[in-house]
């Protein structure tokens, strides 16, 4: 678990360049489109180097798992390999694929016996000098909270969110080692940064139903209808993830109207940051968030 | 046949379901669990009860979201949800059938095409689920068309350089995971 009060000081000294190896996944150029976009424009505005990993694979989530448990840590290894040999932290925006990157990780720094079954079929050699990181992590441990808000342009006020962990970002913490899987705050920090209102509510780490949407659309679809209401209930009218799986589920299975959007982390700190990209993410969302973003006096083209 | 459920499921999984006393905490807290037909607990009970048959074609196996909540409130850290994973391993090893159809078809045109790929392919994965699930045709037609129409599942998959390697991975995987051959004797007295 991550010491939030030492994390809450400004690491960012502004001179020293951050950069960072980059696994964006699947999602990122598909369903997660947006995500990939902002992450990119935000990191970009930051003065955040990333190098986009040559040759990535899929890291099997959240199916190589039924089939395989080797499988599931051999695909993601292949892709910490990559990241090793870039000598740089490897970030990933998609709580799924860092889930699964941390996985491969954990088995490979701690059990000697699957370290060398990985290595043999990955081919290559483990040496477990880079780290792999969460976005959020990078833009809170890394970055700073306040370094953040010292870039604000324009402050989100007046838009009422509720920060939505989901699963694979904090659980299980053991594996994840990243913020309290009970009670995380990153989020809630980083929005209250950039001048939104957090609501608090009870749901921030409960799950969507992640793969079952399109085997199980019902199930998905109470899930995510129970989320939205007791954000409404909360007083929040949007949802803030860090999940591509999340968003999708959150807003292509809603079932009660009016439906509440579900932002990405990055997208509302474009927005804040005064980035003029942030108009071309707005359509790719299935719920438009244009009525919420100009009602809370921000221009869409 | 196994011989026994529970000793196949803890070495697949690298858990000890015996520690299990059935506080009913993963149970409480699962958020599919109103879909199940047992939960949790009751199935690491009918696991530890070698009640093949009933847990290796349930549907509660399939159902599992791999969400860890379980995992994380067990008191005896038993992680339930790779408890699932190894259920579903052995469910498949074994010949059942899956008790959520569906599920399983996602996973396998999921994998299929990553098998191929090196990527998953929401396209080729949608329009084959489409095809040959058991949902009605028109469930999420419009879901999709929405998607389509904001850029989101490029038709033409993306050539990444990685399919190779990760058909030698899976390869690989597949050469590792296959049990010892038996000794011909004992193989023959099963």
């Amino acid at each position: 678990m991550i010491n939030l009060s030492q994390s809450l000081s400004t690491r960012h000294s502004g001179s020293k360049s951050m950069e960072y190896s980059y696994y964006p996944g699947c999602s990122l150029h598909s369903t997660g489109l947006e995500y990939g976009l902002s992450t990119r424009a935000v990191f970009e505005a930051l003065d955040i180097g990333l190098v986009e990993l040559e040759g990535w694979n899929c890291c099997g989530a959240s199916s190589a798992h039924s089939f395989s448990h080797t499988l599931a840590l051999a695909l993601p290894a292949r892709n910490l390999a990559l990241a090793q040999e870039t000598r740089l932290d490897v970030v990933t925006p998609c709580a799924a694929c860092f889930n699964r990157m941390k996985s491969a990780d954990y088995s490979l720094r701690n059990d000697a016996k699957t370290r060398s079954e990985l290595e043999s079929i990955v081919g290559f050699q483990y040496s477990g000098e880079i780290a792999v990181r969460p976005l959020l992590a990078v833009l809170y441990e890394d970055y700073g909270v306040d370094a953040i808000a010292a870039r604000v342009r324009q402050p989100l006020t007046g838009l009422k969110v509720v920060p939505y962990y989901g699963c694979l970002l904090l659980r299980p913490p053991e594996v994840t080692q990243f913020d309290d899987p009970d009670h995380p705050k990153v989020m809630g920090e980083l929005l209250q940064a950039l001048g939104a209102e957090v609501k608090p509510w009870s749901n921030a780490t409960d799950c969507c139903g992640a793969g079952l949407s399109l085997s199980r659309s019902d199930v998905v679809q109470n899930l995510v209808s129970r989320l939205a209401e007791r954000a409404r209930e909360a007083g929040a009218d949007a949802l803030v993830t860090a999940c591509p799986l999340c968003q999708v589920n959150l807003e292509m299975r809603q079932t009660k109207d009016p439906k509440m959007p579900a932002f990405y982390i990055t997208e509302l700190l474009g927005l804040a940051l005064g980035l003029p990209q942030a108009s071309q993410w707005w359509p790719k969302h299935l719920i438009d968030p244009r009525p919420l973003v100009t009602a809370v006096g921000f221009a869409v083209e | 046949m196994l011989t026994d459920l529970m000793s196949e499921t803890n070495g697949l999984a690298g858990e000890n379901i015996q520690l299990c006393y059935h506080c009913r905490k993963c149970t409480a807290g699962c958020p599919v669990v109103e879909a199940m037909d047992y939960g949790p607990d009751q199935l690491l009970r009918m696991v530890a009860l070698n009640q093949q048959e009933v847990v290796l074609s349930s549907r509660d196996i399939w159902l599992c979201a791999g969400c860890y909540t379980c995992a994380t409130r067990c008191p005896n850290d038993i992680d339930i949800a790779a408890v699932m994973d190894a259920l579903r391993q052995i469910a498949l090893r074994e010949g059942y059938t899956a008790g959520e159809r569906d599920a399983l078809l996602f996973h396998r045109l999921f994998i299929g095409v990553v098998q191929r790929l090196g990527r998953s392919h929401e396209a080729f994965t949608l329009g084959l689920f489409k095809v040959f699930s058991k949902t009605p045709l028109m469930n999420d037609v419009g879901a999709g068309v929405g998607l389509f129409l904001r850029g989101k599942v490029p038709v033409f998959p993306h050539r990444s350089g990685a399919a190779s390697d990760v058909r030698a991975i899976f390869q690989e995987c597949l050469t590792h995971d296959q049990p010892e051959p038996k000794p011909v004797d004992q193989a023959f007295r099963e």
